[in-house]
C-alpha cells in the first residue's frame, strides 16, 4: 500500500514536471561529425536557442564511418532525429526518394544559395532539394612559407613552375618536396585527380559534358592530369608507396616537407600542429594567363526527417541554417569549412581568407565523378581512387588509367556507351 | 520394466542439447539462411524482387564482377599457402624446440611466443605498420644499422609484396596456435614408443622424423583444417592495414574485404547487400568444400595409433 503510495507520488512528479516544460521543443540532430561536438554545444547550438525560445537543440553525432549504416537504420525503425546533416548527392538522394527526408526547398532562405551549392542535395533534374547547404571544402596547396624564402622559390603559377619549384626543392635536399603518399590512395584521387584536375578539363563544363556523354575519360582533358600525377612520384618521400594520410600531415606539420597537397579541412588540424608560417596556393593552370579553376566541393548539408513530430521548430531551425549568423559561425568556429552561401562572411583566419579568395580569382566547380557518375558498379569514385594512386605509384600509365577508368563508366552508363 | 522405460526416454540428451541448439541455431543457422535468402533477391527502387540464382551468374559470369572475384580468391589462397608454408612448420619446429628438455627457459619461450595470437588484430595490424613504415619505422633503420638498407621496400605499398607482407605478419601473430597444439599432442607420445625406438637405434633427428611427426600427423591435419577456415575467412588485418579498398590495386583483395565492400559499400558506393550475400554464399562454398576435401579425402585416409 505504501509502496503504491509512493510510486503514485513519483508518477504525479513526472507528470507535473513534463507540464511545466511543455513549451519545450526538443529537436535532435544526426551528425557524422563527432569531431564538432564541442563547436555545436559551445557556439550554434546557444546562439540558435538564445533567438528562438521555446526550441531545444541536441546533437547527437555518429563515427563517421558508422554514420550512413546506422542513420539508414534508424529512419527504417523510426527512431532517428528530426534534423539529418546530410552527405552530398547520392547518399541522401537516396534517402529522399525513400521518403525519409522532406522537400526543403521552400524555405525562404534557400533563395541565398547558388544552383551549385544545390547540386548536392537536389534532385537530378534539379526540381526538388532536401537539404539546406551548409559547406564545403576547397583543395589546393598548403606550403611551409619558411622552406619557400630558403630554397629562393616563388609560388608556382603553372604547371611548369610548379615542377621548377619540386626541383629547386629536390636539388636543396633538405626538404621532402612533396608530402603524399599512397598508401591509402584516397589522397591521390581527392588531393591529386580532383584537385590539378578542373584546371583541364574546365571545371563545370567539362563535368556536365561527361555527365551528357559529350566528353569521354580518354579524351586529353581527363589524361593530362593522370600524366601529372605520373610525375608527381618522383618527389615524394623514399618509400610513399606505404605512406599513409596522417603520415603525410605529420611529415609536413613537423617541417619536413615543402609543398602539401591539401583540402582546406586540413586548416584547424595544421593551424594547431605546425609552429611555421604557411600559405595556400591554388591548383597551377598549364599555361600563363589561362583561366584557373578550382575544386570547391560541397560536403555537408542538412535536411528534416519527414516523421518528425515537430516540423515547423525543425523548418524553423533550417531558416536558421539559411542566415548569414549561421554561415559565419559556422565557417568561424571550423576554418576551412566554407560556407555555401551567397551571404558575405568574414573569416578570421589569414590561411582560410586566402583559400577562400580563390572563388574570386578562379572558377568553381565540385569533384568530378560524384553526381551521378558513380551510381554503377564499378564504382567510379572508387575506380579513381586506385587509378590516381596506380599512376602515381607508374603501375599504369596516364592513357591506361584513363582507359581503365573510360571502360568502367561505359560498362553501365548509358550517355558514355 | 519401469527402468527400461525410462532408459527409452532418455530426456537428458534432449535437455543437453536444447540450449547449444537453440543458441547455434538462432545465431548461425538462421543468418545462413537469411543470407541465403537475401542472395536470391534484388532490389529495384525500394523492393526486393526474386531473381534465382541471377547474382550468382552475376559474380561469376560479368567480366568485372569474376575478375573482382577470382582475384579475391586467388589471394586468399595465396595467403593460405604462406601459412601452410610458413607457421605451420614453423609451429612444428618450435614445438619440437620446446619439448626438447635440454632447453632452458622453455616456459618463458612458449608464453612470448603465443602472446601475439590474444591481442587484436587492431593492435597488431598498427603496430606492423609502424614498424615497417618507410618514415618513422624501425626496420628500415635496422636495415641500416647492418649495413642493410637497401633490401628495405615499403612492403605494404608495393603489389607485388604487400600480400605476402599481410601473410607473414599474420603468420607471426598466429604461430602460437600450431606451436601450442602440437607442442601438446608432442607431449602426450609416450616415453616408451620413444626408449623403443632408441633401443633399435632411432635416436635425435631420426627421432623426430621416424616416431614423432608420424604420431602428430592428425594433430597437423586439424590445424590444416583450422589454418584454412581462417584464412579464408580472412579480413580484420587486411581492413585494419589497408582499407576496405584493400590497396594497392586491390592487390590484398581477399573475400572478406570483397564481401565488406560490397555488402555495406564504401565511400561513393552504396551498399548491395544482395550481392554481398551472394559473395557470403560463395565463401561459405569454398570453405565448405575445402572441409569436405579434408574429411573425406585426407581425415579418414589417416592412421591413428592408440597407445
Amino acid at each position: 500500500m505504501k509502496t503504491t503510495r509512493v510510486v503514485s507520488a513519483m508518477l504525479a512528479t513526472t507528470f507535473l514536471t513534463t507540464a511545466a516544460f511543455a513549451q519545450d521543443v526538443t529537436i535532435t540532430v544526426e551528425s557524422w561529425r563527432n569531431d564538432d561536438l564541442l563547436i555545436w554545444q559551445d557556439t550554434i547550438i546557444p546562439a540558435f536557442e538564445a533567438a528562438n525560445p521555446g526550441i531545444k537543440v541536441i546533437f547527437a553525432p555518429t563515427a563517421p564511418a558508422q554514420y550512413n549504416s546506422a542513420l539508414n537504420a534508424k529512419l527504417a525503425a523510426g527512431t532517428a532525429g528530426d534534423l539529418i546533416t546530410c552527405r552530398p548527392f547520392d547518399g541522401s538522394l537516396s534517402l529522399y526518394d525513400a521518403g525519409y527526408l522532406a522537400e526543403v526547398g521552400d524555405l525562404e532562405n534557400m533563395a541565398n544559395f547558388g544552383p551549385v551549392a544545390k547540386s548536392g542535395w537536389s534532385t537530378d533534374d534539379g526540381s526538388a532539394t532536401f537539404c539546406v547547404p551548409m559547406a564545403s571544402v576547397i583543395h589546393g596547396f598548403i606550403y611551409n612559407k619558411e622552406a619557400f624564402e630558403e630554397v629562393g622559390v616563388e609560388v608556382p603559377s603553372t604547371a611548369d613552375d610548379f615542377f621548377n619549384v619540386l626541383d629547386a626543392f629536390k636539388e636543396d635536399g633538405n626538404y621532402i618536396p612533396l608530402a603524399m603518399g599512397t598508401a591509402d590512395q584516397w589522397e591521390a584521387a581527392t588531393m591529386g585527380y580532383a584537385n590539378i584536375g578542373p584546371n583541364y578539363w574546365k571545371g563545370e563544363e567539362g563535368r556536365m559534358a561527361l555527365i551528357a556523354g559529350e566528353q569521354k575519360l580518354t579524351d586529353p582533358q581527363w589524361v593530362a592530369p593522370y600524366a601529372q600525377l605520373a610525375r608527381w612520384g618522383e618527389y615524394m618521400g623514399d618509400g610513399f608507396e606505404a605512406q599513409s594520410y596522417p603520415d603525410s600531415q605529420n611529415l609536413f606539420t613537423l617541417g619536413r616537407a615543402a609543398i602539401y597537397p591539401a583540402g582546406s579541412w586540413e586548416l584547424s588540424g595544421f593551424n594547431a600542429q605546425a609552429d611555421f608560417e604557411m600559405g595556400a596556393f591554388n591548383p597551377p593552370v598549364q599555361a600563363v594567363g589561362d583561366e584557373c579553376y578550382i575544386s570547391d566541393h560541397v560536403d555537408i548539408a542538412i535536411g528534416m526527417n519527414k516523421a518528425t513530430a515537430n516540423p515547423d521548430e525543425v523548418r524553423t531551425f533550417l531558416e536558421w541554417v539559411g542566415t548569414a549568423e549561421f554561415a559565419s559561425l559556422y565557417a568561424n568556429s571550423l576554418p576551412g569549412f566554407f560556407s555555401l552561401s551567397d551571404h558575405p562572411v568574414e573569416m578570421s583566419d589569414p590561411l582560410a581568407q586566402e583559400i577562400v579568395a580563390w572563388r574570386d580569382s578562379c572558377s568553381s566547380s565540385i569533384r568530378p565523378f560524384h553526381q551521378i557518375l558513380s551510381r554503377g558498379t564499378p564504382n567510379l569514385a572508387n575506380e579513381y581512387w586506385v587509378s590516381s594512386a596506380n599512376a602515381i605509384r607508374g603501375s599504369m600509365t596516364a592513357e591506361e588509367a584513363g582507359a581503365y577508368m573510360q571502360d568502367g563508366l561505359a560498362s553501365w552508363y548509358e550517355p558514355q556507351q | 520394466m519401469s527402468t527400461q522405460d525410462r532408459q527409452k526416454r532418455r530426456w537428458h540428451i534432449l535437455i543437453f542439447l536444447t540450449p547449444a541448439v537453440l543458441v547455434y541455431t538462432a545465431l548461425m543457422i538462421l543468418p545462413l539462411f537469411g543470407t541465403l535468402r537475401l542472395s536470391l533477391f534484388t532490389t529495384v527502387g525500394q523492393e526486393q524482387v526474386f531473381v534465382g540464382l541471377d547474382n550468382f551468374r552475376t559474380l561469376l559470369g560479368d567480366e568485372r564482377w569474376s575478375s573482382s572475384f577470382w582475384n579475391a580468391l586467388k589471394n586468399n589462397a595465396w595467403f593460405f599457402v604462406v601459412h601452410m608454408l610458413v607457421q605451420n612448420p614453423l609451429g612444428i619446429a618450435i614445438a619440437a624446440m620446446l619439448s626438447s628438455s635440454a632447453l632452458r627457459f622453455s616456459n618463458f619461450y612458449r608464453t612470448a611466443i603465443f602472446i601475439p595470437t590474444i591481442l587484436s588484430f587492431v593492435i597488431v595490424g598498427f603496430a606492423w605498420k609502424l614498424i615497417l613504415s618507410p618514415l618513422w619505422g624501425i626496420a628500415p633503420d635496422m636495415l641500416d644499422a647492418v649495413g642493410l638498407k637497401f633490401l628495405f621496400k615499403p612492403w605494404l605499398g608495393k603489389e607485388e609484396y604487400a600480400l605476402t607482407t599481410l601473410a607473414l605478419i599474420s603468420v607471426w601473430q598466429f604461430v602460437g596456435i600450431p606451436m601450442m597444439l602440437i607442442y601438446a599432442s608432442l607431449l602426450s607420445i609416450p616415453d616408451e614408443v620413444l626408449e623403443a625406438g632408441e633401443c633399435d637405434g632411432i635416436t635425435g633427428m631420426a627421432a623426430f622424423w621416424k616416431l614423432k611427426l608420424p604420431l602428430i600427423l592428425p594433430s597437423i591435419g586439424i590445424i590444416s583444417i583450422l589454418t584454412f577456415v581462417a584464412n579464408f575467412n580472412a579480413f580484420d588485418l587486411i581492413y585494419t592495414t589497408q582499407g576496405a579498398l584493400a590497396g594497392p590495386n586491390y592487390a590484398t583483395d581477399v573475400l572478406g574485404s570483397f564481401l565488406y565492400r560490397t555488402f555495406f559499400g564504401f565511400q561513393m558506393q552504396l551498399g548491395d547487400p544482395n550481392m554481398g550475400s551472394a559473395i557470403a554464399m560463395m565463401m561459405f562454398l569454398v570453405i565448405l568444400l575445402g572441409v569436405c576435401i579434408y574429411l573425406f579425402g585426407i581425415q579418414t585416409r589417416m592412421r591413428r595409433y592408440q597407445f
